[in-house]
Order: C-alpha cells, then sequence, then structure tokens
C-alpha cells in the first residue's frame, strides 16, 4: 500500500508548457499502471465503514491530510463534530481510528496538528489557498473550506491537483481576478 | 529467474486490490447497515413503543419545526422529502427520506436508530421520544413521489 504524499498532489503555480508535460505525465501514469490514481487518496484497505460513516455528510477525506494526533482527538468526539451529533458504535469507532492512525500524515509538512483538527487550518492548506478571498468560501456552490470538490473535480479520487479545477458557481470578476493565480 | 519474479510480483500487485475488498468484504459485518425492515415495520415498531398510533400531520409539524435550534429536520432534508437533501452545514447531498422516492429508507434497523439518535440530538438537543418518530414515520410513509 502506498503512502499518501500530498507534496506531489496540492495545487502550486505551473507555466503553460508546464501543465502540457504533466497531462501527458498524468496520462502516462493512469495507461501505465492501475493504481497510480489511488497513491495519493483513499488507500484501498479503507473499512467499508469509512465511506459508509463518515462520507455519508461530507467527502471521504485522505487520512495522509491529518496527523495521527488530531484523528485519535476527532474520533474520541465524534458527538460533537464540529457542530453535529456524528456518534459511532465503539467498535466502528475504534475500527476506524486504528485505520486513520496507521494511515495518518506523517510528512514534515503534515505533522503539526491544526487547530480543532482541522484539514481547513493547517499551514500547508492555508498556504494553497492564500490568493482565494473569504467570500469564495461563503458561495452557495462552496459552503465552506472543507467542500473540496467545490473546485477540485477530482478530489473523491484523491486527486487534487490544479489540472482538475473548476469554477465554482456565483465566482465575481473580482473573485476570479486572483483565481490560479 | 529475476524476470519471473519480477512478474509474480506484478501479479500479486494486480490482485492486492480485488483481495482487498473481499477482504473488507468479509469484514463487513462491523459497520455493516443490511437491509432487515421496512418504513412500514419501523411505523409499527414505533407505534408500539408509544402504545399510540403516529399521526402524518403531527409528524409534518415535527419535521418542519426548528424547536428552538438552528435546524429543523428539513433544514437537511427539505421540505418536503421526497427529493435529494442537503447537508446544511456540508452541502453534501442527502437521499430522499420518504420511502416512496427512495427504496432504500428504514430499510435498516441500526441505521434507523443511528440516524434517529444523531440528528434529534442536533435539532432537539435530545433523544426523540417513541410518540415523535410514530408521527415522523406515518408522515414519511404519508408522502407520494
Amino acid at each position: 500500500m502506498s503512502r499518501t504524499t500530498l507534496t506531489a498532489r496540492v495545487p502550486r503555480r505551473r507555466l503553460p508548457w508546464v501543465h502540457a508535460v504533466g497531462a501527458a505525465m498524468l496520462g502516462m501514469a493512469l495507461f501505465g499502471s492501475a493504481h497510480a490514481d489511488g497513491r495519493f487518496g483513499i488507500p484501498a484497505n479503507a473499512p467499508p465503514a469509512y465511506a459508509q460513516e463518515c462520507a455519508s455528510c461530507h467527502m471521504a477525506y485522505p487520512p495522509g491530510m491529518l496527523p495521527a494526533g488530531s484523528w485519535q482527538r476527532m474520533l474520541s468526539g465524534l458527538d460533537k463534530h464540529y457542530g453535529t451529533d456524528a456518534s459511532l458504535d465503539t467498535a466502528t469507532t475504534q475500527q476506524l481510528l486504528a485505520w486513520l492512525r496507521a494511515n495518518a500524515g506523517t510528512t514534515k509538512r503534515v505533522r503539526e496538528e491544526p487547530a480543532q483538527d482541522r484539514i481547513t487550518r493547517t499551514a500547508w492548506f492555508e498556504r494553497k489557498h492564500r490568493q482565494i478571498q473569504p467570500a469564495v468560501w461563503n458561495l452557495a456552490s462552496v459552503k465552506s473550506a472543507a467542500n473540496c470538490a467545490a473546485c477540485h473535480t477530482g478530489a473523491e479520487r484523491g486527486n487534487f491537483d490544479d489540472d482538475n479545477l473548476r469554477l465554482p458557481a456565483g465566482m465575481s470578476p473580482a473573485m476570479r481576478r486572483n483565481w490560479n493565480d | 529467474m529475476t524476470h519471473t519474479r519480477t512478474r509474480a510480483a506484478t501479479l500479486l500487485r494486480t490482485l492486492s486490490g480485488p483481495l482487498l475488498l473481499a477482504g473488507g468484504l468479509l469484514l463487513q459485518p462491523l459497520g455493516a447497515t443490511a437491509a432487515d425492515t421496512t418504513p412500514a415495520q419501523q411505523l409499527e415498531r414505533f407505534n408500539a413503543q408509544a402504545g399510540i398510533s403516529g399521526q402524518a400531520e403531527r409528524g409534518r409539524v415535527f419535521f418542519t419545526s426548528r424547536h428552538g435550534g438552528e435546524w429543523s429536520c428539513a433544514s437537511c432534508h427539505g421540505n418536503p422529502p421526497t427529493q435529494s437533501g442537503k447537508h446544511a452545514s456540508t452541502g453534501k447531498a442527502i437521499d430522499p427520506m420518504a420511502p416512496a422516492a427512495n427504496a432504500s429508507a428504514f430499510t435498516s434497523t441500526a441505521k434507523v436508530d443511528k440516524w434517529f439518535r444523531r440528528n434529534c440530538n442536533d435539532v432537539l438537543k435530545r433523544e426523540c421520544s417513541a410518540p415523535e418518530k410514530a408521527d415522523v414515520l406515518a408522515y414519511l410513509l404519508s408522502l407520494k413521489p
């Protein structure tokens, strides 16, 4: 099983020719190996409960986006989960926690526990999205920064590359100005 | 020899996905939500617990009221809940609640209990009573697609 590597997939600035080369490489990767696309997303050994339980209300976030300590705290307080009761039976909670811990982020940029254990409060997330105006997160088509798929069309497959971005509905010209800057 | 070993490793890698998937399916009882009931049986169950029959109109009022908090059931499930709802904070689509519009609604006892427990806590800051659940079931069963 491959370790989630955020470094290679989080959006970054690129020159146009890099896009072309990147697209070609992506094509080779997709056709060259069946595992290429899963490398950065949800590990293949995810328990079915992860999609069943966690992805009922939001997308199934890649476990490598948070350090083990954050997952530990989150799973210990599911009855108060960012404003809702997401409590689970003990056996399922333990199973999910063990898997999340085993696949948690360990790289230098991920191992620091973010405020409120939110992916959107990690230093790397804030840096990558620093050009996004706060009003964008509040658009009806986005709702919050936690809704990766509002812009990252490949998010559900673990692909956060900026080759797969879309403009969410309702972006004003001012909001677009800094888009993909 | 090296070549053979490489091919064997490739084969193993190719098979590991399906094998893991099969393993996952075998482990399913943990957190599984097998269909073991029907919406009508759930209504009967809550009627029996309540000692009275659920009333659709009372259920409609309950479902669409805020009960002093920020959300009603309809905030996420829609009004009427015969179409897909939308999670109030994440925006994620939620399958229709009305059995007439969603064949898998109320077909797992464990799921029914889990979601009543959580969502009543979100809307009312407490568990729902058996009469309230009976009313909601009566209301949802009265809806046409």
